[in-house]
This record gives C-alpha cells, structure tokens and sequence, in this order.
C-alpha cells in the first residue's frame, strides 16, 4: 500500500492522471504497512483503490483470530475515508462498487476502501489441502461461484450469447497451453545469471572488493 | 526568497564541484547544499519526511527548502517511516529520484521490510530498479564537531582505519602518539560502501600495523570485514594483529557517563595503539 502510494504521488507530481488499485486480503490488514500506507494516501488525497479480499482466511488463520473489527471496510473510519462492503461474488456488482470508487477517485476525493466478500476454494497453495476448513462451508460457497452467476446474468441480459463465450473460454485456454508448452520446453537459466541484475554495475562482484569467486587470493 | 544555499557568518557561499577544496562546512550543510543543487537540476528530485517542510527538519538539514521548492517537493509526511520509504520506493519506480529522511537514523529499521525485502530486491527480482536515497543522522556522543572532507594524517609506525566522528579521536590520539616518537597513519574512510579498499591496503602495506577504529559495536562490523580484507590482501605485509577498538555488543546508553563508557574514545585508542606498536 505505501508503494503505491508513492507511485501515485510520483504521477501526481508529473502531472499524470493515474488511479491505482491494489489488492490484499483478511491478513494483509494486520500488516503495519497497511495501516501507514492508507493514512500516508488519505492523508494525500491520493487516487487510490483499495481492494481487500475477505475470504475469510490468511492461510489457516481465520478472521476471528485476524481481526476483530465487525468488517475489514470499519477500518475505513479511522483514515477518514469510504469503506464499501460489497458481494465479492457478484461481478458486475463489483465493477459498480469498483467504478464509482474510481470515479471519486479521479475527480480528487481520495482513497477508498472496497471490502469484497468472497471465500477461498483451495488451499493456501497447492500443497495445502486446507483440511482445516469445514466441507459444509465449502459447499455453500461453490453454489455462490461468481463464474457461473456471472454467466447467468450474461445470459438473462443477452449480452453475450454462449457460443461467443465458448470462442472465449477455448482461445483461452488454447493460449494457456501455449504458454506451458513453451515453459516446459525452455532451458533451465545459466548460474551465472544468479550474479546479475543485483547492482547497476554489473561487474562488481567479479571485479569486487571481496573476490566473491576467489576468496582474494 | 531564502537562499537555502550554505551561509556561514552571514556569506552565502556557493560550492563549486571542483571548488570545495579549503573549504570547511559541516555535513549538514553539505548535504543541504547538494539537495539544493539536485534540485534545482533535476525536477524528479524530492524530499520526503517528519517535519522536513516548514520546520526545516529536526536537524534543520532540509531548512529553506520548502520556501525555495514548494510544499510538493519537500513533503511533510505523517509519523510513519513505512509510508516514507514506500512511498519513496514507488516514487522512484515511476521516475521521480525520492530522497527520504528518516529523523533520526535508528527509525530506519521501522521501514526494515521495505528496504531489505523490496528496495534492495526488486531489480534482482524484476528487472525494476529503485533508484532512491534514504538518509538520515546516526552516531552517538557530543564528541563530534565539523568535519573536512580530507581529514587524513600521514604516519609510517601503523594505520588506523576509521570515519565519521571517530576521526577526530584518531587524530588526536595520533597526536598524542607523536609526542612519544610514534607516528600514526589516519585513514578517514567516507563511505563505506563503496569501500576504499585499495586505500586500506596501500596504506597497511605501507606500515605494516592495522588498528580499526568505529563507534559501531564489535560483532560482524565493519572493522571484522577490514580485518577479513587485510588478511587476504596484505597478509605478508602485516607485522602485527590487526585490532579493534570499537564499542561493545550492547545498546547505546542513555545517561551520559554510560555513553561515554561506551563509546570508543581516546584513551581506549591509545591503548590498543601502544600495545600494537610494541608488538
């Protein structure tokens, strides 16, 4: 958050008119650099959006162990700024939500604070199998799945019919094999590599002061 | 319009950059005055900190700049060293050359994280450098006064090796030393990163005796990182131990007497000086 904010200041300075939206979830929140981040861009007036995730958990910390503010957005207040709590599974909800957030933004209002309620499907990563979270729980949230009530709603509108969508979904895909093939395919990174992209000269450490490869002698 | 520019005894006095020979100011006022020519140089070139604006800082370092800059250029921040550094970080990533103060050097490690773990990483991890200072005043004890940016003494008996405040009690003890017939070398270092170590070798290889002297505590400091150098480097030149006086493994303490028996000072000095030069 306090990057960010700095880059936002930074464009403000050279007369761009950016807005910058970040993103954290439920623990994120408990971070000090939160807090001095969104004060610092309150303070400032800076364009900015904040996004915060709850789903619930950091990791396998659940909210009632994070925070005990009645909502993530209560922590608003105390910066001096909006706090919005939005259905986290409803997409074009969250595009209203998001838009007027950005709106305020750019017309010189400050920050905002956008609670987006949603819930964590798999694990942490893909080694956590999260056996941790309660399978009832899980099943209520996957009838909420924001795919799909998006779709329905694509549906309801006509806005897009289901062919053009299928044409979406397999370029997609089709994109991401693509990608993983050239991964797969690729060679493994030189050692040397591991020496470079550290200082703006990049022969001090083979020239330097330590003899890194040569104990100095 | 003040002129932030250094003033002493009433004169403006403008440095050239080959100019400052002879001439004596203090850090602070070095550092104000390469502020203000950055500055006015280079509009990507800001200030951020505590109290930097109208105040002037709690060192009066960035004194006038506000007046001079604007209130944008020599941002006042909220008590939060977090904000400071990140927001320098994200600055210099969208081309501005933030130089953040911290109001006193110790508050740096409040922005630890920023620092170490994005600042000094990113252009390893992304490509994406962040091209930033952060600055602030460290040293402890009343001992230190103006410093000239030449201070080094010749001598052929031993090297000591030091900076910041400290060069004063070398010179003084390597007075003291002279008296009795031992001449000192004193090599004041600047900066240490980057490190003069061709300075350092040339010196010791020079006098053959090497004493290191810091106010920075002993374990893994820059002295064990001089010694580590020297042996190396000039291991067939050293005709004796290369020692340490520096402060010991604690806190700096608050009441003076404990301080002063904290900090390295002469007396210490010119012990460890004797003992290496009868060795």
């Amino acid at each position: 958050v306090p990057v960010v904010s700095g880059m936002l200041l930074a464009d403000r300075m050279q007369g761009k008119h950016t807005v910058g939206m970040t993103y954290l979830g439920d623990g994120g929140t408990s971070v000090g650099a939160f807090h001095e981040g969104i004060n610092f861009a309150a303070v400032q007036k800076l364009p900015l959006v904040l996004i915060l995730e709850f789903n619930g958990r950091a990791y396998s910390t659940p909210y009632e162990k994070q925070c005990a503010a009645r909502t993530l957005a209560d922590k608003a207040v105390g910066y001096g700024i909006p706090g919005v709590v939005v259905d986290g599974n409803d997409a074009l909800m969250v595009y209203e939500v998001a838009r007027a957030a950005v709106d305020r933004a750019r017309a010189g209002g400050g920050p905002t604070i956008l609670e987006c309620k949603t819930y964590r499907m798999k694990g942490h990563a893909e080694h956590d199998a999260q056996a941790y979270v309660d399978a009832e729980e899980l099943a209520v949230w996957r009838a909420r799945d924001p795919l799909a009530r998006l779709e329905a709603a694509l549906d309801a509108s006509g806005a897009m019919p289901a062919a053009e969508r299928r044409r979406v979904h397999d370029e997609i895909e089709s994109r991401l094999d693509e990608d993983v093939a050239f991964a797969e395919a690729s060679p493994f990174p030189d050692p040397a590599l591991a020496f470079r992209g550290v200082y703006a000269d990049e022969g001090i450490l083979e020239r330097g002061r330590a003899g890194v490869f040569t104990g100095g002698l | 319009m003040a002129d932030p520019r250094v003033a002493r005894g009433g004169a403006t006095l403008t440095l050239t950059p080959d100019g400052a020979a002879g001439l004596e100011i203090f850090y602070l006022e070095a550092i104000r005055q390469a502020l203000f020519e950055e500055m006015e140089r280079d509009p990507r070139v800001f200030v951020l900190g505590q109290d930097v604006g109208v105040y002037g800082g709690a060192f009066k370092v960035t004194e006038g700049l506000q007046e001079r800059f604007g209130k944008e250029r020599v941002l006042d921040t909220p008590l939060s060293e977090e904000a400071i550094v990140g927001g320098a970080i994200g600055a210099a990533m969208r081309g501005m050359r933030p130089v953040a103060e911290m109001q006193f050097i110790d508050f740096i490690s409040r922005a630890f994280d920023l620092l170490t773990n994005f600042a000094a990483k990113n252009r390893y991890r992304t490509g994406v450098g962040v091209p930033m200072v952060v600055r602030g005043p460290c040293g402890g004890g009343v001992h230190g006064g103006p410093f000239h940016s030449q201070n080094r003494r010749s001598g052929a008996d031993l090297t000591i090796v030091t900076y910041g405040a400290m060069v004063w009690t070398a010179l003084e003890a390597a007075e003291i030393l002279e008296r009795d017939g031992v001449s000192a070398e004193v090599l004041d270092l600047r900066t240490l990163l980057p490190l003069d170590e061709e300075a350092i070798l040339a010196s010791v290889r020079r006098t053959g005796k090497c004493l290191v002297l810091h106010e920075d505590t002993r374990t893994g400091g820059l002295g064990a990182e001089i010694a580590a150098t020297l042996s190396e480097k000039a291991f067939e030149w050293l005709d004796g131990p290369i020692l340490r006086v520096t402060a010991p493994d604690t806190p700096v303490p608050y009441s003076p007497p404990l301080e002063e028996a904290f900090l390295p000072n002469v007396n210490t000095l010119l012990a460890a000086a004797r003992k290496l030069v009868r060795y």
